[in-house]
């Protein structure tokens, strides 16, 4: 598979789960704060922003209107879910020939729906529904329609490495905010029912953490995801004749993963916002390896020419 | 009978209607319009509706200028009759040999030139002419690997070309989506008739592609390389990549080394064995052309004059389509074939020419001046359409460059019902026959691109210039009138039809009365010449 290629799967599995992460995110905080009077809405509404790695506007109260066009419609902001799912479209253009149409059309008909200024018409809830549905509707469509070639194993990879990542944030940033608003971590993951019925309701840190981080059946969980990538990775690596980097990205992740599991949760917790941002460090390089060993030759330009 | 559709025949046009003849519809298009007067008003406009969002949701689209703009559909298909097609079939294809041996001979021997049926200045100073051309020779003799044909219909229902496209022809995959497309939207119109599929280019093309292989190579790696997303024909090469099950490459994916061209795949460098280039000459190669493109890979030509590599289509094949050489392509059929051309030329000034630059001079403003190098339309002058200050700065352009200029008279096109306004309205059509190469035979799609001029009068059908299309039906069997048995008609195509006579409408109509005779004048050999 080309190179080219390769990477653009890899991104279209990051963007769309990006767009349904960023989108369950913000469900989860504007209805809490709408629920809770006292809750301080411009710093609530900067919290999200920085777990989402985005700029907050200096000098600016913010509201949820103001979250919502930052995280939601900003076309120009490269969180936003309309950036995203623009990209993730831009990515499957220049990978169409090896999507599926029915793949395809699931994509552009989303990026249809945004450029058209329908998403942004939606009402909010309707429209982080809408979100998720065309999430759930793209990554069914490829489950469905894609043989488990390499081009699937880019784009799993992709999805994987994401939603990792984005529970990491979320754990860390629960763990800085005050009473540790579990639920709604929960929530944001769309593990909620999935945790009461696995864990008896018992609503602890302790169990939260557990579940989100090292649950090996819930697949938002961080060590559930990790292991997915690693899979793909391992696929991707036995039809490889390369030596020279074999299997680093495998070796970051497989690493990563093995100190969330060896640490006991006790000193985890301690330390919780540390740990996951070593881990989110470890998401980082290995995307720089995969992107070095798989994608390096789609960017080298070099003149070979006919010389020797 | 009262109708949705509103049927907005202009009775006073001069030009050839291809549904409607003075008297009613003709016969090959009474089943389409029998279905389509069935439907109730909103009902049509669902389907209308539905065709259009369906290109917008899978992205059938070109490219103007950076914006992606879906390709417009008409809802009303063309219909080719069996025996205009296989008129139409035999013309292209005797076209496209006379093409391949005209090539063959300018870049090997040039005996064409010797024996005085084309001047070789004409050639040498066509802008496309290309002397790192010559030296590669094709394994299969092929340069030509996909033909498109433009052929316009004439007042009196003649086919006539208009111009050969031989470099990067495009369009074809509008014939596929366009006919899936219209079967989605008029499933009933289309069970009515027995139309020749046009589904199986994709495998005819690779397998053309694959007999254009390396000597040697039993295997071999095809690959489609595209200049990129922002091309206005990205949407075709990806589908063609994706039927054929080919990689889709941009010139960064690919490395000349040793002469032998490699792509970049996530298992390292793979080997490539033919190109199915869709960028011009000019951009593939910046060791021989423009040292500035990078839409090509360096090192290119010299991998495919080693033999390593095949480029499909040739380097330097805009010899044979530049509008100065067709001029001569009749000439080219009778000198290389010994046979009369099926499809004659559009009348045709060449402004070298004393004489005939004097003439076309006086009248400029009646005839049509075209660019021999230009394609879509581009630097087009319709005498009687431009202003006085135009007709100024061309008469002095001709006569700066009387080379690079061609003159036709206006030739109304045809026209077919097109959807405009709330209603069926006449719009000019053309039509773009593909035709593939393999080496053995020239295979000739059963379609091809119809492409319609969207705004009223407008001759100009290019979709840059605000053109659709339409999808178009080649018929399996001649038509037989209405009031006749209903056993499905016999298929023309296996059997030499003699071309019908040049009105093909009165041919049509008489049929019911002389089906015998008709049938007996199928058997005489073709190869006559038309009119």
């Amino acid at each position: 598979m080309l190179s080219r290629i390769a990477e653009s799967l890899f991104w279209i599995g990051r963007y769309v789960e990006r767009a349904d992460d960023t989108a369950r995110i913000l469900d989860v905080q504007t209805q809490l704060v709408l629920e809770d009077p006292t809750s301080d809405e411009s710093a609530t509404c900067r919290t999200v922003l920085s777990i989402m790695g985005a700029e907050a506007p200096d000098d600016e109260e913010l509201d949820v209107a103001r979250l919502f066009d930052l995280l939601a419609h900003d076309l120009s902001s490269p969180e936003s879910i309309a950036a995203c799912l623009q990209a993730a479209r831009e990515s499957a253009r220049r990978a169409r020939e090896t999507l599926s149409e029915p793949l395809w059309v699931a994509i552009n008909t989303t990026y249809l729906t945004i450029d058209s200024g329908a998403f942004r018409a939606m009402r909010r809830d309707r429209g982080l529904r809408w979100v998720r549905d065309q999430a759930a509707l793209v990554n069914g469509t490829a489950d469905a329609t894609m043989t488990r070639d390499e081009g699937w194993q880019f784009f799993v990879l992709g999805r994987t490495l994401e939603r990792a990542d984005m529970t990491a944030r979320l754990l860390a940033s629960a763990a800085l905010s005050p009473g540790h608003a579990w639920t709604t971590t929960l929530r944001a993951c769309g593990a909620h029912e999935a945790f009461l019925r696995a864990r008896r309701g018992l609503e602890t840190d302790r169990e939260v953490v557990e579940f989100l981080l090292l649950d090996r059946l819930f697949p938002g969980a961080v060590a559930y995801a990790v292991t997915s990538a690693e899979r793909c990775l391992a696929n991707l690596d036995s039809t490889s004749y390369r030596a020279e980097s074999e299997g680093e990205a495998r070796r970051i992740l497989g690493r990563a993963r093995s100190e969330l599991e060896y640490r006991s949760v006790s000193d985890l917790l301690d330390d919780l916002p540390g740990a996951m941002d070593r881990f989110q460090r470890s998401c980082a390089a290995a995307t720089d390896a995969i992107t070095r060993h798989f994608f390096a030759g789609s960017e080298a330009l070099a003149w070979h020419g006919t010389r020797q | 009978m009262t109708t949705a559709v509103d049927w907005a025949p202009d009775h006073g046009a001069a030009a050839y209607d291809e549904m409607h003849d003075g008297s009613g519809v003709r016969p090959e298009y009474h089943a389409l319009r029998a279905s389509l007067d069935a439907l109730d008003g909103s009902d049509l406009r669902t389907r209308i509706d539905t065709l259009a969002a369906s290109y917008l949701d899978q992205g059938v689209t070109f490219d103007i200028g950076g914006e992606e703009r879906a390709f417009p559909i008409d809802i009303l298909p063309r219909i080719i009759a069996a025996d205009d097609w296989r008129r139409i079939e035999l013309g292209v294809q005797q076209r496209v040999r006379a093409l391949e041996a005209f090539l063959a001979d300018a870049y090997g021997l040039g005996q064409v030139f010797a024996d005085g049926v084309v001047p070789r200045s004409a050639v040498v100073s066509s802008g496309a002419f290309h002397r790192e051309a010559a030296g590669i020779v094709p394994v299969n003799g092929v340069r030509c690997h996909v033909a498109g044909i433009d052929l316009i219909r004439d007042e009196h229902g003649r086919f006539l070309v208009l111009e050969d496209n031989v470099r990067v022809p495009s369009g074809v995959s509008y014939v596929m989506t366009n006919r899936r497309a219209i079967g989605s939207v008029l499933p009933e119109a289309m069970s009515a008739h027995r139309i020749r599929p046009v589904a199986g280019y994709p495998q005819a093309l690779l397998a053309a592609l694959r007999a254009a292989a390396p000597a040697g190579v039993t295997d071999p790696t095809v690959v489609v390389l595209t200049p990129g997303v922002h091309n206005s024909a990205y949407f075709e090469h990806a589908l063609l990549a994706r039927t054929m099950g080919v990689e889709l490459v941009e010139g960064r994916d690919l490395e000349c080394r040793r002469g032998r061209v490699l792509m970049r795949s996530t298992r390292g460098l793979e080997p490539v064995h033919v190109i199915y280039r869709r960028v011009d000459d000019e951009f593939l190669d910046p060791v021989q052309f423009r040292a500035d493109s990078m839409l090509g890979c360096p090192g290119l030509v010299n991998a495919a004059r080693a033999g390593n590599v095949t480029l499909a289509n040739a380097i330097g094949n805009g010899i044979a389509d530049d509008k100065l050489i067709y001029t001569y392509v009749p000439d080219l059929i009778r000198y290389y074939l010994a046979e009369e051309p099926v499809l004659p030329n559009v009348d045709t000034w060449r402004l070298g020419e004393d004489a005939a630059r004097e003439e076309v001079l006086d009248r400029l403003d009646e005839l049509v001046l075209k660019p021999v190098d230009g394609s879509g339309g581009k630097g087009i002058v319709i005498g009687p359409a431009a202003t006085p200050a135009e007709l100024d700065r061309l008469r002095a352009e001709i006569h700066r460059r009387p080379r690079a200029w061609i003159a036709q008279p206006v030739v109304s096109l045809s026209t077919v019902p097109t959807y405009a306004d709330g209603a069926m309205r006449p719009r000019h059509v053309d039509l773009r026959p593909f035709a593939v190469n393999d080496g053995e035979r020239v295979w000739v799609l059963p379609g091809g691109l119809t492409r319609v001029a969207l705004p009223e009068g407008e001759l100009i059908v290019n979709s840059s210039r605000g053109g659709g299309s339409k999808d178009t039906w080649v018929l399996a069997g001649r038509i037989r009138p209405a009031t006749a048995d209903r056993t499905p008609a016999t298929t023309a195509v296996t059997s030499p039809v003699t071309p019908s006579p040049q009105v093909a409408g009165p041919a049509l109509r008489d049929l019911s009365g002389r089906q015998g005779q008709q049938e007996q004048q199928q058997q005489s050999r073709t190869g006559e010449t038309p009119c």
